[in-house]
């Protein structure tokens, strides 16, 4: 008798490691392979697209979903190694003390449905904690093509001086070392890089306030808002591909997309004015009234296409200041003394309306602008008050968008466009001819998002598109992806990877990454 | 109100459901252990499962069966698109029963039975990649049966009894695929409820063409538990307003807090008939089950918080071919082995995580050991053998669209099983 139940107890243990195993687990060697490719040891270097940045912010949740990241999780089931990223201290983003480094956005809900809004709190992220690497991700936001060669770009001295980026300075294995140096020094087997949109976005998103720096071939003298010389962007750049392919022959460039793609850009229609706003319409009339002499000095000094004339039936295009127009603020002050008008008031008039049209199409107002128009400019008004203008006529002057001109950081115009879209043409010839020459894959992000802007890509639960805040790409600062963006890009990576290489790297479901965060919470 | 924000899903009917792709069939040690066969075998107190009206044709006056089993039930999954796997972690399911009839007369006896044919747990990862189907389940339901079984002539018996029910339920599953809060922990919500309480029937009838071959039926009712006491508490929502937050017309979040719901969960009628043959040394058993799973079409759910759930189910009636044999070694010792094959009542495109049975065949072994005149210990063993399949759930939707869920799941259940019988 005892032995029966000796014998059940044997069974009932044995029947712990009875578990169901599947005839081909995917955990198992050799399931998926990396081809003629060797992954254990896989470096990105770019800017914040290699390093998730996201919602206008680097955080937590951002970095754990940047392409690398998620590229690296698949590697993993065909020989990838362990890939470390710079992570912040938490989910707010931003910098503890450091201006110009603001929290994440989050869609919160306010008096007018959701819209983007900064998470408030201070940031538990101190760019001078120096973490101890090195880091697989070297993506640093905010960089430039020169920079990742620079030294001192990872120095916190240099920080307030804006010399370095305290992205960098919180992993740089020492201050004056450099981004392609630091990420050469790991012997990557594979390497993904990924620079240059900085170099024409950031004059794009200030609305081309900076300048076109083609010709100059000193980077050091270029401001933050400047395109860069697409000469020094090949120099460095074959400097960077000559570095990283020394260590391996194996990797991905990425090209720069086309700036006109992205939600930023395309958000805000230029004729934003609908005579349905109760603020507005009401106002055409009396403002069509306004403008009328001043249309008519237009007319007489041989402008007529700087009518500004809103329509009751149709939204209306903004008023913009146009800084490649000539300035004919004499002339026009001129004509309205001419036509009756108090010296003072004349004087003010050409002053605001001396460079300035309605938008049309080929305009493109950028993302912040949709808070401002409509809204009185307080800067403005107070100025005006100063000059001893009347309160009623001088509120009446100072409102964004309809009677005061849209600054030159608020639009990007035909001409600015064109400047950026000459400078990111020559440096995706420089990538493309470096891929080339070097038998490397050129990933191509600039149809990638033009694609997404123009049809989307299909999923399992809909569309992934360019829309802003609700099409699923693009995170909340209208500029960089969300997780699901990126994972896209991640999966026509292993696509050109398996491809090239002869892997069989499974891609990722995109539909299981998340998009933008809504919250009723804001601290 | 509106849809919860892509949660049509929110809970799926899996609840109780795990009583369907896993109706737990375990309910007497000695009939398992013969391929749970029963219907028309008399040997001891199991009967008041397996046949009521057999319990008057026992030969001693009081008969008492009690036992209990360990399931250890694992299914394994992975999907070789995207390179995801999991692998359940399932607690240890403890399904018992405990019969007792007592011969009041020569031509009635009554009884009473106490068993759990509906009930397991399921434990996939936390935040797997099915997790907005089902991260957790546990279901627990004890019948309790009292009855009569009646003789109306040598060769003809009827017996049957009310069978009142006592259900518990505790099931998580995450919000969808992708919501968070602002630090990235998945939304999800716990759906708990216990005392949940009905009743239900059930008749039976036994024919013995001599005392050696016999044939029985029995049908028990269907039983529909409805849920409308417990809590559904709803965590890492990015919504700590207390109210909903409404995204858009279609679209709503619910606040993280506790809040109420309702939901039918059937569990479904069963007719069992079948044959038996026993001599000295040899018993043969051959039953058929057919389990009304139509019943189960939806799993509804609606939230106090406004918000609801509809999960389809679209169950099939489902059979089980059931065979046993047993072989009384000696006054002591009787071996016994049996075969069945169980039906999933899962159609195509239905496979739920929660619910990953497909088709089985079940292996059963056990032995009896007389202590005495009186008491024997009975030990059983079933192995449910599952093939590899691949499957997909089609009926979760996100912006109004379904996104199938599927790839290669792998069951197995091992249950080991011990009792007593006694009779005097």
């Amino acid at each position: 008798m005892k032995n029966y139940i000796k014998y059940t107890v044997v069974l009932a243990l044995g029947l712990l490691a009875c578990e169901p195993e599947l005839e081909n687990p995917i955990a198992e060697d050799n399931f998926y392979t990396s081809g003629s490719a060797d992954l254990s040891s896989f470096v990105a270097v770019g800017n914040s697209l290699t390093a998730g940045y996201a919602d206008g912010a680097l955080y937590i949740t951002g970095q754990e979903n940047s392409f690398p990241k998620i590229l690296a999780g698949q590697f993993e089931f065909a020989g990838g190694g362990a890939f470390t990223q710079p992570l912040m201290a938490d989910n707010r983003g931003g910098f503890a003390g450091l201006e110009g480094f603001p929290n994440r956005f989050v869609l919160a809900p306010g008096a007018d449905g959701l819209s983007p809004t900064r998470l408030s709190g201070s940031p538990a992220s101190d760019f001078t904690n120096i973490l101890s690497g090195p880091f697989n991700n070297m993506g640093v936001p905010g960089a430039k093509s020169f920079h990742l060669g620079l030294s001192g770009y990872g120095n916190a001295a240099g920080v307030s001086a804006g010399t370095a980026n305290p992205y960098f300075v919180r992993f740089a294995s020492a201050p004056d070392a450099t981004v392609i140096t630091d990420a050469v020094a790991q012997n990557p087997t594979f390497f993904t890089l990924w620079i240059g949109n900085n170099d024409v976005l950031s004059f794009a998103t200030s609305g081309g306030v900076g300048i076109d720096q083609t010709g100059n071939l000193n980077p050091a003298t270029y401001g933050a808002n400047d395109i860069t010389d697409p000469n020094v962007f090949a120099s460095v750049y074959s400097g960077y591909v000559d570095a990283l392919t020394t260590a391996t022959p194996d990797g991905i460039l990425v090209n720069i997309p086309d700036v006109t793609t992205i939600p930023y850009f395309t958000t805000v229609p230029f004729a934003a004015l609908s005579p349905q706003n109760p603020d507005f319409g009401p106002q055409i009339p009396t403002l069509n009234a306004t403008f009328a002499p001043i249309n008519q000095a237009y007319a007489f000094l041989g402008v007529p296409e700087r009518s500004i004339q809103f329509n009751q039936n149709a939204a209306s295009a903004v008023v913009i200041k146009d800084e490649s127009m000539a300035d004919i603020s004499a002339q026009l002050t001129q004509v309205l003394i001419g036509g009756g008008l108090d010296v003072a008031t004349a004087t003010v008039l050409g002053q605001q309306y001396g460079q300035s049209r309605q938008a049309n199409e080929n305009d493109l107002l950028v993302l912040p602008s949709s808070s401002i128009i409509g809204e009185p400019n307080l800067e403005y008004l107070q100025q005006l008050i100063a000059m001893g203008v009347p309160q009623e006529l001088a509120a009446q002057l100072s409102v964004n968008g309809i009677t005061f001109p849209l600054q030159d950081q608020y639009t990007l115009t035909a001409s600015e466009q064109e400047l950026v879209a000459t400078a990111q043409t020559a440096y995706n010839q420089t990538i493309a001819a470096l891929a080339t020459a070097n038998d490397l894959i050129l990933i191509d992000a600039e149809a990638i998002l033009s694609q997404i802007a123009a049809t989307g890509i299909s999923y399992d639960a809909g569309t992934l598109t360019s829309t802003f805040a609700t099409g699923g790409a693009f995170s909340l600062d209208g500029v960089h992806p969300t997780p699901r963006g990126y994972a896209h890009i991640a999966n026509v990576m292993i696509a050109a990877i398996n491809e090239k290489y002869d892997a069989t790297i499974p891609v990722v479901n995109i539909g299981d990454y998340n998009t933008v965060n809504i919250s009723t919470s804001t601290e | 109100m509106k849809k919860l924000l892509g949660l049509a899903i929110f809970l799926s009917a899996c609840t109780l459901c795990y009583g369907g792709g896993y109706r737990v069939a375990l309910q007497g040690q000695r009939a398992l252990a013969m391929g749970h066969t029963g219907v028309a075998y008399v040997n001891s107190a199991e009967l008041a499962f397996f046949n009521p009206a057999g319990l008057v044709y026992l030969e001693d006056r009081l008969n008492v069966s009690a036992g209990v089993s360990g399931v250890f039930s694992d299914v394994t999954w992975q999907n070789e698109t995207y390179g995801l796997a999991a692998k359940t972690d399932s607690p240890i399911g403890t399904p018992f029963y405990l019969y007792g009839s007592y011969a009041a007369t020569e031509w009635l006896s009554v009884g009473l039975a106490v068993y759990t044919p509906y009930g397991s747990s399921v434990e996939w990862p936390t935040d797997w990649a099915g997790s907005h189907l089902v991260n957790n389940i546990e279901l627990q339901a004890i019948f309790v049966q009292p009855l009569v079984s009646l003789k109306i002539s040598d060769k003809l018996s009827v017996g049957g009894g009310p069978i009142f029910v006592t259900g518990k339920v505790n099931f998580n599953r995450n919000a969808n695929r992708t919501l968070t809060d602002l630090e990235g922990n998945r939304a999800n919500v716990t759906v708990d409820d216990s005392g949940v309480t009905n009743w239900g029937w059930s008749l039976a009838t036994m024919f013995n063409f001599t005392d050696h071959f016999r044939i029985g039926a029995h049908y028990r009712s269907e039983i529909i538990l409805d849920s409308e006491k417990g809590t559904a508490t709803f965590d890492n929502f990015p919504n700590d307003s207390g109210q909903p937050l409404v995204v858009n017309p279609t679209t709503v979040i619910p606040s993280n807090g506790t809040t109420g719901f309702k939901a039918s969960l059937p569990m479904p009628g069963e007719m069992t008939v079948g044959v038996s043959y026993d001599n000295e040394k040899w018993a043969f058993n051959f039953d058929f089950t057919r389990t009304f799973w139509d019943v189960y079409n939806n799993l509804d759910i609606e939230f106090s918080n406004g918000g609801e759930a509809i999960n389809p189910r679209n169950y099939k009636n489902s059979s089980t071919y059931k065979f046993g044999l047993q072989y009384n070694a000696n006054q002591q010792i009787a071996l016994r082995a049996g075969y069945y094959f169980d039906e999933s009542p899962v159609r195509e495109g239905y496979f739920a995580p929660e619910t990953p049975r497909n088709d089985a065949d079940g292996f059963t072994a056990g032995i009896s050991f007389a202590i005495n005149d009186r008491l024997a210990i009975d030990a059983s063993f079933l192995y449910l053998r599952f093939e590899e399949v691949d499957a997909s759930y089609d009926f979760y939707t996100e912006n109004g669209r379904n996104v199938p869920f599927g790839g290669t799941y792998k069951s197995s259940a091992f249950v080991p099983g011990i009792g007593l019988s006694y009779k005097l």
